[in-house]
């Protein structure tokens, strides 16, 4: 008899072009490590839900339940989500200098799921979406499922560099490649912690709407600001050429999934029907359930709290930095959850990480949050999760890493040193809990 | 169902390695097997806790699933002879040799086991000789294709194929990121197989040899552990005496380091049917795509019985 072989996935060769991506890596096996105590973990971006008061949840859920049994929130409901819930998404929006309509309103599991239907509405394999560079982990994953090709945008302290998207988009026109959306996020940006100023704002709103360029505006951080608010959001000021991309999980809690998109009427039906395709509705106890809450407790001085919170964290990992790594350059985020570290320029902190975890301390490394293999000089800092003490102690063990491999390339400082090749090219997810 | 007399088994897996993810599902393959031969197991991630634990629980046997570091080393296994609590695999003398691959090799070498050239330099070697010396002088004695791993650790993290001279710096930096020590050693060519070896308590008995084919070319991590990226042959297409062979050498290797219950040897069958030892796991992948367990069912070994019966052998032996 012939021996085949055994191939473990027998349907190996049935899998669709876009499936291509989905592997297990080495930097996704070293994530694992970071669950563990011992390990300070500035990779995560998990909110420290621990400061929502356990009773404000409880107490929302048992008037949920109590009410005719629970027997609407155990139910499937509208594919748009409540209306209740998209009221009170109006009045949050209204914070950033939203005005709308309540009916424009798409209740979605976690924006990240709003994220991936307008994505599914627009783009065609081969299209192109500008996104910043660096942008956020999760949507360049979104992109890549959709075959999509992504053209960082320049970005600076200031958030999205205006003259860099005309050239962009002129850059890409002249392939003669279709751009379908810019994907921003302009306040507080995972993973570059920066802001978009307001001047900014409204010229790339100009560019946008002069290309003929849809813009999708993220923004789950904006309410998190330290010192002072964010600029007012960009679909403030345009509301047929922005769709909205909004959550609770920052400003509540992420176990409950519920997100949403503020779009253009026309939009908005596709998204309504896009989502029905996707998830019948979107979570009914989760909109329930966060309803209650949103009418019974006071939520703004909750969100005051997490800012506090994080301000607290933020300063003790920029001080950290300031102490440990004083040689390094990085942002200094006014709110939001992450800082964007740079590395000395023969530093690849991909390559990096295997040391990081085995000193203990795990980040996530830049080129998560390229789709063209740039970031290797980058780190993205997270400092929502551990305490202040854990922040430093994580900085001080990443000054040993950082001096480790320091140390070790200059030993080959006299030997010509290629691209890493432990660690392959690509965009690389991290398990929910990183991104 | 098994008529094992085990009442209680702690399985010991996750860890603080590299290779914690993939410990974790070496571990629950364990646990499910065991249990679904009727033995009570738990299975627990090691901490702070666990020397306390295994104190007061006494466990009739520990099975540490622990690739990596403190669970290959010979360090848990250590503490484990310390408290007295009988453990499946090598003891902690031989895991420790198991474990640092040029002193694998030089036994293997020295039971007449065929084994790569190469030559392991340490971090401190480089610094203290110049690297650009050392580099010419090893590109002179072992002309690529050369093969650079760490001298301890598995799951092919940090190993690269060097090619062509000019790779040997980046490769070594990134050998050095896993482990201070270095081996650069000669490319075999050939027949790339996995030779199980398992004591029940009739003496070590090799498997069938597992041939393994990757799409890539290369058994790096993504191969290992992406189901569909490798094909695998069982028993390996080789010729009765080469076969014979490589099983022969297998079980030397695991006599010749004093290894017990189960390992992995693996060794690559060049073209004149000679196999080359590359390294041996004491703790070799119990994963659903690893080679092992694929070796067992080949040979029609039922999972469970299998490692029940390892398990038994294990409280046996300490008696």
């Amino acid at each position: 008899m012939t021996n085949k072989g055994t191939n473990l996935d027998p349907w190996y060769d049935s899998y669709a072009d876009r499936t291509a991506g989905l592997s297990a890596s080495e930097v996704r096996a070293l994530f694992a490590v970071a669950s563990r105590p011992e390990v300070v973990s500035l990779a995560g971006g998990m909110p420290y839900v621990s400061a929502l008061p356990r009773e404000l949840v409880t107490g929302a859920i048992d008037r949920v339940m109590s009410e005719n049994g629970g027997a609407m929130a155990l139910q499937y409901g509208s594919g748009q989500g409540t209306p209740a819930i998209r009221e009170h998404i109006m009045q949050i929006m209204a914070m950033e200098g939203i005005r709308g309509s309540a009916d424009d309103v798409v209740v979605t599991t976690g924006s990240q799921q709003a994220l991936d239907l307008v994505t599914r509405l627009f783009v065609n394999p081969g299209d192109v979406v500008l996104a910043e560079s660096p942008s956020y982990v999760g949507a360049l994953g979104v992109f890549k499922a959709y075959q999509a090709d992504v053209a960082h945008v320049a970005t600076d302290g200031e958030g999205l560099v205006p003259e860099a998207l005309r050239e962009t988009i002129a850059a890409v026109r002249a392939q003669g490649r279709t751009i379908k959306f810019l994907y921003t996020i302009p306040n507080f940006h995972n993973p570059a912690g920066v802001t978009l100023t307001w001047a900014r704002r409204l010229e790339i709103l100009e560019i946008c709407r002069d290309a003929g360029i849809l813009v999708l505006e993220d923004n789950p951080y904006g309410l998190l600001y330290f010192d002072q608010p964010a600029p007012q959001a960009m679909r403030s000021v345009d509301d047929e050429g922005v769709i909205y991309l909004g959550s609770f999980s920052k400003t509540l809690a992420p176990g409950f999934r519920v997100g949403w998109a503020l779009a253009p009427h026309a939009i908005r039906e596709k998204l309504i029907l896009a989502n029905e395709s996707a998830t019948l509705s979107p979570n009914s106890f989760g909109q329930f359930v966060i309803t209650e809450y949103l009418d019974q407790a006071d939520w703004r001085s909750q969100i005051e709290t997490f800012r506090g919170l994080y301000r607290e964290r933020r300063d003790a990992m920029l001080s950290a930095l300031g102490e440990y790594l004083p040689s390094l350059s990085w942002t200094e985020p006014d709110g939001g959850f992450f800082v964007w570290l740079t590395l000395p320029e023969q530093l690849d902190s991909k390559a990096m990480l295997p040391r990081a975890v085995k000193e203990l301390v795990a980040y996530t490394p830049g080129t998560a949050f390229f789709a063209d293999g740039g970031g290797r000089q980058n780190i993205r800092l997270s400092f929502c999760y551990p305490t202040p003490e854990s922040i430093r102690t994580g900085v001080a063990r990443l000054a040993t890493v950082v001096n480790g491999e320091l140390d070790l390339l200059a030993t080959f400082s006299s030997a010509t040193l290629g691209k890493p090749s432990v660690l392959r090219e690509g965009v690389t997810m991290p398990p929910p809990n990183m991104s | 169902m098994t008529s094992s007399t085990l009442s209680k088994v702690t399985v010991l897996a996750g860890g603080i390695s590299h290779e914690r993810d993939v410990s974790l599902r070496s571990g629950r393959r364990v646990v499910d097997s065991l249990t679904a031969n009727g033995i009570e197991v738990e299975l627990r991630d090691p901490d702070a806790t666990l020397l306390a634990h295994l104190t007061s629980s006494r466990p009739d046997v520990v099975w540490p699933a622990l690739h990596g570091a403190s669970g290959e080393d010979g360090a848990l296994r250590g503490l484990l002879e310390a408290l007295d609590i009988p453990f499946v695999g090598s003891t902690s003398a031989a895991a420790r040799l198991a474990w640092d691959k040029p002193t694998a090799k030089e036994l293997a070498r020295r039971a007449g086991v065929r084994t790569p050239r190469g030559i392991t330099l340490s971090h401190d070697a480089f610094r203290e000789l110049g690297a650009a010396g050392v580099l010419a002088a090893i590109a002179e004695e072992h002309p690529v294709p050369v093969v650079v791993k760490p001298a301890r650790g598995g799951s092919a993290q940090g190993v690269t194929v060097v090619d062509e001279a000019a790779g040997l710096p980046r490769a070594m930096v990134d050998a050095y990121t896993y482990c201070d020590d270095v081996i650069v050693e000669q490319k075999i060519t050939g027949t790339e197989v996995a030779v199980g070896v398992i004591d029940t308590g009739d003496g070590p008995v090799a498997l069938p040899a597992v041939e393994i084919v990757p799409r890539s070319g290369t058994y790096g991590f993504e191969a290992r552990y992406n189901a569909g990226e490798t094909t695998f042959y069982t028993p390996a297409r080789l010729g009765a005496e080469e076969a014979t062979a490589a099983a022969r050498a297998a079980v030397t290797v695991h006599e010749a380091l004093g290894l017990r219950h189960l390992s992995r040897v693996d060794l690559i069958v060049d073209a004149a049917g000679t196999p080359w030892f590359l390294e041996v796991n004491v703790l070799p992948g119990l994963t659903e795509t690893s080679l092992v367990p694929m070796a067992l069912d080949a040979a029609g070994y039922e999972l469970g019985l299998v490692y029940a019966a390892l398990a038994e052998k294990a409280v046996s032996d300490h008696r």
